[in-house]
C-alpha cells in the first residue's frame, strides 16, 4: 500500500518536484555567483527548466509525438501528445539562442572594457576610473 | 577567429561531413509537413555547416558568408515571412491566412505550402543569425571585416 | 554571513514551497489536465484536414500561431542586429 502511494507520487508529481529543483539551481546560480559568464549559463539552466516545465505539462501517458501516422484524416485525441506546448517552446528556445547570444556579446564588450569577468572586480575598477 | 585549429584530419574530414550537413538540414526544411523537423531545426543544421568551415579554416577559409552576408539572409528571411504574411490581402483573405491564395486546389493544400513558404523565411533568419553571433563572438579585438 | 550560504537557505525555503505546489499541479500523463482539454483536441482532430501537414507541431507553429512566429523572427533577427552594433563596431578598449 505504502509502495503504491510513494510510486504514485514519484511517477505523477517528482517530474514537477525536479523540475523545481532545476529552476531553483539556476536562480541560485544566477544570485550567488560571481562570475559574469556563471550567470549566463545559470540563466540558460532556468530557461531549460521552463521548457521542460511546458513539456511536462503537454505530456499525456500512452501518447506518441505530434506527428499523424500514415493514412490517417483525423487525428485521435487519446494517441497524440498536445501539440501546443511543444510549439511554444520550439519559439522559446530561438529566443534563448537570441538571449544568450546578446548576452555573450555585451560579456565580450565587458571584458575588453575591464579586462576581467568577476563582479566585484568589475565593479573596483569601474568605480577607479 | 584569426586562428584556425584545423589539423590535417579535421581538414579532411570537414570536406566530407560539411556537404551532408546541409543537405540534411535541407531535408529537415522540407520534410517538416511530414515528420519532426521545421524551419528551426534546419536553420540550425544550416548555420552549423557554416560555421564548421569557420572553425577548422579559420579566416582564410574560401567559403564563407560574413557578418553583412548573415545579416542580409537573416533579414531577407523576416523579409519573406512578411510578404507570405501580406500576400492573402490582395486575394481578401487575413494576415498570414494563406488559404486564399490561388497556388495550390483546396485551401488546405495551399496552407501546406503558406507553412513551408514560412519555414524558409524562419530557416534563413536562424542561419544568418547564427552565422552572424559566432563570426563576431570569436573575433579578436580591433579586428574588423576584410 | 556568507552571501552563497545565505541565498542557498533562502532557496531552500522556495524549494519547499515549490514541492507543496506542486501539488496542485496535474500529475504528469494526465489526460484530463486543463492544458489537454482547451484548443488542443481541435488541433488534433482537425491539423491535417485543414492544413494539408502531419507534423501538427508544425502546423500550429506557422500556421494557427504564426502571428507568435512572426514576432519571433523579428526577435532573433534584432538579436542579431544588436550583436553587430555591440560588438561589430570595433574600436579600442580604452576609447570605450
Amino acid at each position: 500500500m505504502a509502495e503504491g502511494v510513494i510510486a504514485y507520487y514519484l511517477t505523477g508529481y517528482g517530474n514537477w518536484w525536479l523540475i523545481g529543483i532545476l529552476l531553483l539551481i539556476g536562480l541560485w546560480g544566477i544570485v550567488a555567483q560571481h562570475n559574469l559568464l556563471k550567470k549566463v549559463m545559470a540563466l540558460n539552466v532556468m530557461q531549460v527548466a521552463v521548457i521542460l516545465y511546458y513539456l511536462n505539462a503537454a505530456q499525456k501517458s500512452g501518447t506518441t509525438l505530434g506527428v499523424l501516422r500514415a493514412g490517417e484524416k483525423v487525428g485521435d485525441v487519446a494517441a497524440y501528445v498536445n501539440p501546443l506546448p511543444h510549439a511554444l517552446m520550439l519559439t522559446a528556445i530561438v529566443v534563448a539562442l537570441a538571449i544568450t547570444g546578446v548576452a555573450l556579446a555585451l560579456l565580450l564588450k565587458v571584458y575588453r572594457a575591464y579586462g576581467t569577468l568577476e563582479e566585484p572586480e568589475v565593479f573596483r575598477r569601474m568605480q577607479q576610473q | 577567429m584569426r586562428k584556425s585549429f584545423g589539423s590535417i584530419i579535421l581538414n579532411v574530414a570537414f570536406r566530407h561531413l560539411t556537404p551532408f550537413l546541409m543537405l540534411y538540414g535541407v531535408y529537415v526544411l522540407v520534410h517538416g509537413h511530414y515528420g519532426p523537423g521545421g524551419g528551426f531545426q534546419a536553420g540550425a543544421l544550416l548555420g552549423l555547416a557554416v560555421v564548421l568551415v569557420q572553425m577548422v579554416q579559420g579566416t582564410r577559409a574560401e567559403w564563407r558568408i560574413g557578418v553583412s552576408g548573415g545579416i542580409i539572409l537573416a533579414c531577407l528571411g523576416a523579409l519573406i515571412y512578411l510578404a507570405i504574411g501580406l500576400a492573402p490581402f490582395i486575394w481578401g483573405g487575413n494576415f498570414l491566412d494563406y488559404g486564399v491564395l490561388p497556388i495550390a486546389a483546396t485551401p488546405a493544400e495551399a496552407r501546406a505550402l503558406g507553412i513551408l513558404g514560412i519555414e524558409t523565411g524562419v530557416t534563413m533568419g536562424v542561419m544568418g543569425v547564427i552565422i552572424v553571433m559566432f563570426d563576431l563572438l570569436t573575433r579578436d579585438n580591433g579586428e574588423r571585416e576584410e | 554571513m556568507n552571501i552563497r550560504i545565505a541565498s542557498a537557505l533562502v532557496l531552500a525555503l522556495i524549494a519547499i514551497a515549490f514541492i507543496c505546489a506542486a501539488l496542485d499541479l496535474p500529475p504528469a500523463g494526465d489526460h484530463q489536465a486543463p492544458a489537454a482539454q482547451h484548443v488542443s483536441p481541435r488541433y488534433i482532430e482537425m491539423a491535417y484536414q485543414e492544413t494539408a501537414t502531419r507534423n501538427m507541431v508544425c502546423a500550429v507553429l506557422a500556421d494557427y500561431r504564426s502571428f507568435d512566429t512572426l514576432g519571433e523572427i523579428l526577435v532573433i533577427v534584432i538579436a542579431g542586429i544588436a550583436i553587430v552594433y555591440i560588438v561589430g563596431i570595433s574600436r579600442p578598449a580604452d576609447e570605450i
